[in-house]
């Protein structure tokens, strides 16, 4: 649960990292997204492989994290039992009590998301033909459609508050949570990423779907 | 003061249960909640009904005998022992909700008593040290750091009452178990079986059917004890390198 959820926030942070490309312009934008599919360890892997072993290697994290949440969920709810009549919740913080619905909402989005920028079968806000070549001009039509922006606008904070826990969590149960005061440098960690995933995630759609520099201005 | 209570009432394990209202007159601010469930009972007992089964043992907060989810929280509102409760913590004509720890592995045997042998069961798979020790050392005879005998003592300042099962959103006795590992863990007595002992504990742990731990913190807020909440993470890197010994030592 802990290693699946960090690989995946690390790749979360590579993702936003190469998401804040749109910025460079159309040139370096586009020629990240070849490269990314193109010969990353050539010729360690033959040309175009490297992009295929990563998507095996996420999809793995993600289905193994899936299945020991699924497993989890089950014992913890066969465990609790019978429902007290009177609940109250003393600490819990919202993220921590909806990292399951929420997982499952995420699952969600991100099929949605593959669906409409990696195998464009819903190209949902930008045309098939014009952007053909261009991820550039794709992300650009994309965000410009207020639907568009306001779904990953949502989905996004579903996926920033599963960080803020999960990261937390994480490093907890794998044996960094020692004392107090780790307890605070931790959370304040989660914070951190969960916000720098928000905001670097958000900003080359917003400066798109506003028009502003360089996206129009 | 004037009581309204709603009382989990259930004859015996295989029984439905259900709640069921009763008014306590006359409560004195500095009863404790114990007492006033006395008063109840003693009323009870005089209208020739079944008076309402609790455990309890010390009274004094040490035992963790007493225990039961008020108005949602385990020992209620303030954070001590059900026992160490006071009748002032509530305001006159309150309405109060009392039940049982709930949880699969802590069936209701009657009303608000549960059973909780599963502590034991999880106790004897290494909540101990085997090595003779004789009498009590002398003071010093055996140096140990300051920061660590603060930290054992805190661990070991565990009484089993059960309250972080019952607060636990996943049923988890995560808190209870790692509170003993941790004050074995933290002196040099401990150290010979502490890899065994972590894996003992935590196998024990889930052969009883309690839920696993996701760092909410639920049961650090209700513990009378006030166990910190990071005993659980101290437990899990026992955990992670008793998974690398050779010899399961």
């Amino acid at each position: 649960m802990a290693v699946t959820g960090l690989i995946l926030v690390g790749f979360l942070l590579m993702h936003m990292y190469g998401n804040l490309k749109m910025f460079m312009g159309e040139e370096a934008f586009n020629h990240y997204a070849e490269w990314l599919k193109g010969d990353i360890l050539y010729p360690l892997v033959p040309s175009g492989w490297f992009i295929w072993i990563f998507r095996v290697f996420l999809l793995a994290a993600v289905v193994l994290h899936m299945w020991s949440a699924i497993y989890l969920w089950h014992r913890s709810a066969k465990a609790r039992g019978s429902k007290y009549q009177h609940v109250t919740r003393k600490v819990q913080t919202y993220s921590a009590r909806t990292m399951r619905w929420g997982g499952i909402i995420l699952a969600l989005f991100i099929i949605f998301h593959i669906l409409q920028f990696t195998t464009k079968t819903v190209p949902l806000g930008y045309d098939l033909e014009q952007t053909q070549h261009s991820p550039y001009l794709m992300f650009l039509g994309a965000f410009s459609s207020p639907l568009v922006w306001v779904i990953y606008a949502v989905c996004m904070i579903a996926v920033c508050m599963h960080v803020r826990h999960g990261f937390w969590s994480a490093f907890t149960t794998l044996g960094a949570n020692l004392s107090k005061k780790a307890e605070r440098v931790l959370n304040g960690l989660a914070y951190f990423v969960a916000i720098l995933l928000y905001v670097g995630f958000m900003l080359p759609p917003t400066f798109v779907f506003l028009h502003l520099a360089p996206f129009g201005g | 003061m004037n009581i309204t209570l709603r009382i989990w009432r259930q004859p015996n394990a295989e029984a439905q249960g259900r709640m069921v209202t009763y008014q306590v007159a006359d409560v004195s601010p500095d009863m404790s909640f114990l007492e006033m469930l006395d008063m109840l009972n003693e009323d009870l007992t005089v209208k020739g009904e079944e008076p309402v089964a609790f455990d309890h043992d010390c009274r004094e907060g040490i035992c963790g005998m007493c225990g039961v989810v008020i108005n949602g929280v385990a020992h209620g509102p303030s954070v001590t022992t059900t026992c160490q409760l006071h009748m002032r913590s509530f305001s006159d004509g309150a309405v109060i909700d009392v039940e049982p720890w709930r949880a699969e592995p802590f069936p209701v045997i009657k009303d608000l008593v549960v059973d909780r042998t599963a502590f034991d069961r999880i106790i004897q798979a290494g909540g101990y040290i085997s090595a003779p020790t004789g009498t009590a050392p002398d003071a010093h005879a055996a140096p140990i750091a300051k920061k660590n005998a603060d930290r054992a003592f805190d661990a070991a300042t565990c009484i089993g009452c059960g309250a972080c099962v019952a607060a636990c959103p996943n049923g988890s006795a995560m808190l209870f178990t790692s509170a003993k590992i941790v004050h074995l863990a933290m002196l040099p007595q401990g150290q010979p079986e502490r890899h065994l002992r972590v894996k003992g504990m935590i196998a024990q742990h889930e052969a009883e059917g309690f839920g696993n731990c996701t760092n909410i913190g639920e049961c650090a807020a209700v513990c009378p004890k006030q166990i910190p909440l990071d005993v659980i993470s101290q437990m899990n890197r026992d955990l992670i390198s008793s998974l690398f010994k050779r010899d399961g030592k």
